[in-house]
């Protein structure tokens, strides 16, 4: 029993945040709004330079072999940037897929994915919309009772602008008869369960390095925005909404640490603890973004103020993969609709 | 990171089991706020303490096993899952006992903690006063120094277990001229010392949980100084720290909670509203979070970490998380919920009216939650006084 994580876990946080500090900042996400792609290459070549885009792929197909728990810190660290770009679907989604699927898509992918020559995305009935799919080499369409890999000749996509600048969604048609059939069936229906989790569980992360952003934003404000002669950060009700937030970030980040372990251990928890974390996670940003504004005062609604680039974020992906309600349903089916007595963390409930 | 439990954890947790499926009362004992039951209580410290249960943590040498962090917390695990009483010297052996473990002179240690194991001498808190609440620095009562005995005059209030404990530990003034934080001395006091009257306080409940303590010129041995002589404040700021921090609330508590709520909502909750429905999953989902953090914090204690500020980040959360565990099950009995246990037609509502009134306490002791918000903001995330 060790719930910390080591120092090699650390490091590459520490590497990745690094990374971002200084090729991801505010103005880098503003200006990428005004490209077309609204992508950087050279963000995400320095990305797959760090690893992060292949930690969950073999060696053999160019990866470093690790599991959720080695890739949540970084994953934190992609949230708290604002971090435009498809790292979720391609690095935490994606890449799992074709790991598990194995033979020629994997060997075919997988390497290129790692090395950022190649980016892939998801399409999922879980979402409405399929994210970066203009920029994906490669896009894994759970549909039906069916698991496809596209290629760019395979789809068409029609762009759905929406609230966050950064993001950038779109509708997917598959051309009718494209793309390979990885899988159909009853293995189509695991993978795409595979798929979602890995997807709420990456959002979940994201989240909470949005969080933990819009906390600090809004403290770094509040030290220096003076009203009646002292810092507005000194009163009391600006102090309690922020310690609030804390305490809900603060207690949804084991919530996400043990579904990274549930995923890499393949528990038969795993959907409910992704969907206890996601579901704290996204509440945990959307009070963040809800009280940073307010702290902020018209500055915070102002397109003009950065607080907008994580607000955004947050409610985007509080919405993605399954909402905090959603999730929160999920959870009350795997606990409440047993006859079996609730069994929670080390505790087992007496009959 | 790895969240499994180690077979050395398994076996401690079997033992823990077979001791406890074999001793803890059939029936739930009567309330410890009351003289019977408290009698009772301590009966079931030393038998606790019999078995060698009753201080886990603490070093072999002071009647403990030495069990680390994560084995304490799998001992509470069992304790709850087994519906052991409540624990009625909670204040000595949670935060007396590890105050006096830092603190304590050989002799001190040697004089209180085999009795504070045993149930021998259970303890009460005397640290409000009735000007000083939330603003605790600013405590009046006083102990004038008359040879090898303080002289004791003021009031404590709100002394949880006051009203049937036999001492009570608190700081007093002892330098009259000294303000706020300074000039505070930490005394242990007998409530049998000649100038000490202790007046029970009904609570919410009617029972007898607390109490005010008059002291006029009552007389207590220097011995019972616990740290220096004007330092009494740092010395209570480790005890409050310990009663936020780790020791004081199991998650294993708010499991058992949650669990009995998930019980009451299968029993009722069926065709009910779809909102109790969420807030059950929601007061699920917090009883985990709280005790996977605590693994974390237990963890990271373990290898050499230290724990401060963030006491109050807990402290926040169990008492909300309790209070709302409350309200749900309250809502899911419905009209029936506000009935007490032995009404005629209470059928089973069991007792979550009394842990809804009991829970209602969280938010306001061990430092009020708006007390620990500032602490938060100004320690943790660094805004100006």
């Amino acid at each position: 029993m060790d719930f910390t994580f080591n120092e090699d876990q650390e490091m590459f946080r520490d590497s990745v945040r690094g990374l971002l500090d200084r090729e991801c900042s505010p103005e880098t996400v503003r200006s990428l709004w005004e490209t077309e792609s609204g992508r950087s290459a050279d963000l995400w070549a320095s990305l797959a330079e760090l690893g992060i885009l292949g930690m969950l792929a073999p060696e053999s197909g160019g990866g470093l072999d690790m599991n959720e728990v080695d890739m949540v810190l970084p994953l934190i660290e992609t949230g708290r940037a604002a971090l435009p770009g498809p790292v979720v679907e391609s690095a935490a989604i994606a890449t799992a897929t074709l790991r598990d699927l194995g033979g020629a898509i994997a060997e075919q992918w997988l390497p290129r994915l790692a090395t950022g020559e190649a980016i892939a995305t998801v399409g999922h009935p879980g979402n409405a919309f399929v994210a970066d799919a203009h920029v994906a080499d490669l896009l894994l369409l759970h549909d039906g009772d069916a698991l496809y890999a596209l290629t760019r000749d395979h789809f068409d996509c029609v762009h759905q602008p929406g609230n966050d600048p950064s993001r950038k969604l779109f509708r997917v048609d598959r051309k009718p008869g494209t793309g390979i059939t990885c899988a159909t069936g009853t293995r189509a229906g695991q993978l795409a369960a595979e798929a979602f989790d890995r997807g709420a569980f990456g959002c979940a992360a994201q989240l909470v390095g949005v969080a933990q952003q819009l906390v600090d934003i809004a403290v770094a404000y509040a030290q220096q925005r003076e009203q009646f002669g002292k810092p507005i950060g000194s009163f009391q009700a600006i102090k309690h909404m922020l310690a609030t937030v804390q305490v809900k970030t603060e207690f949804a980040k084991p919530l996400l640490y043990r579904a990274a372990n549930s995923l890499a251990e393949k528990r038969a928890t795993a959907s409910a603890d992704v969907s206890q974390a996601k579901a704290a996670c996204g509440e945990a940003a959307a009070a963040a973004a809800k009280t940073s504004l307010q702290v902020h005062g018209a500055i915070g609604y102002t397109w003009e103020c950065d607080l907008q680039i994580w607000m955004k974020r947050a409610w985007s992906l509080d919405l993605a993969w399954g909402s905090a309600a959603w999730h929160r349903a999920r959870v009350a089916d795997a606990v409440l609709d047993k006859t079996t007595p609730a069994e929670s963390f080390g505790f087992e409930a007496r009959v | 990171m790895n969240l499994d439990f180690t077979p050395d954890l398994q076996s401690f947790r079997a033992e823990a089991r077979a001791w406890l499926e074999a001793n803890v009362p059939a029936s739930p004992l009567p309330s410890l706020d009351t003289e019977q039951g408290f009698a009772l209580h301590r009966e079931w410290e030393r038998k606790l303490n019999d078995g060698r249960w009753a201080m886990v943590p603490w070093p072999v040498e002071y009647g403990g096993r030495g069990a680390n962090l994560i084995e304490w917390l799998v001992f509470e695990e069992e304790y709850y899952r087994a519906g052991a009483p409540g624990r009625v010297n909670q204040n000595g052996i949670f935060l007396l006992g590890p105050t006096l473990m830092e603190y304590g002179t050989p002799e001190q240690k040697a004089r209180f903690l085999p009795k504070m194991a045993s149930g021998e001498e259970i303890w009460a808190q005397g640290w409000s006063e009735p000007n000083a609440g939330s603003d605790m620095a600013a405590i009046r009562a006083t102990a004038r120094r008359d040879g090898d005995h303080f002289v004791l005059n003021g009031q404590k209030t709100w002394a949880s277990r006051g009203a049937f404990a036999d001492w009570l530990f608190g700081i007093f003034r002892t330098d009259p001229d000294s303000q706020r934080h300074r000039g505070l001395t930490f005394i242990l006091v007998p409530l049998d010392a000649p100038g000490v009257k202790v007046r029970p306080i009904a609570q919410l409940d009617g029972e007898t949980g607390f109490a005010e303590v008059f002291l006029d010129d009552a007389r207590v041995h220097i011995e019972n100084q616990l740290g220096d002589e004007g330092g009494g404040w740092k010395v209570a700021m480790a005890t409050a720290g310990f009663e936020r921090g780790l020791m004081l609330r199991s998650p294993a508590r708010f499991q058992a909670t949650a669990a009995r709520l998930v019980e009451l909502y299968r029993k009722l909750g069926g065709d009910s509203d779809p909102s109790l429905r969420d807030a059950v999953a929601r007061a699920w989902t917090n009883a985990e979070a709280y005790c996977l953090n605590t693994y974390q914090t237990a963890s990271r204690l373990i290898t050499g970490g230290s724990i401060g500020s963030e006491a109050s980040l807990n402290k926040i959360f169990w008492s909300e998380m309790d209070v709302h565990m409350h309200e749900t099950a309250l809502s899911l009995l419905g009209a029936r919920a506000e009935l007490l246990r032995h009404a005629p037609d209470a059928g089973d509502v069991g007792d979550w009216l009394d842990g809804f009134l009991f829970s209602l306490a969280g938010p306001i002791y061990a430092g009020t939650n708006e007390i620990q918000r500032n602490v938060i903001a100004e320690r943790l995330l660094g805004l100006p006084r």
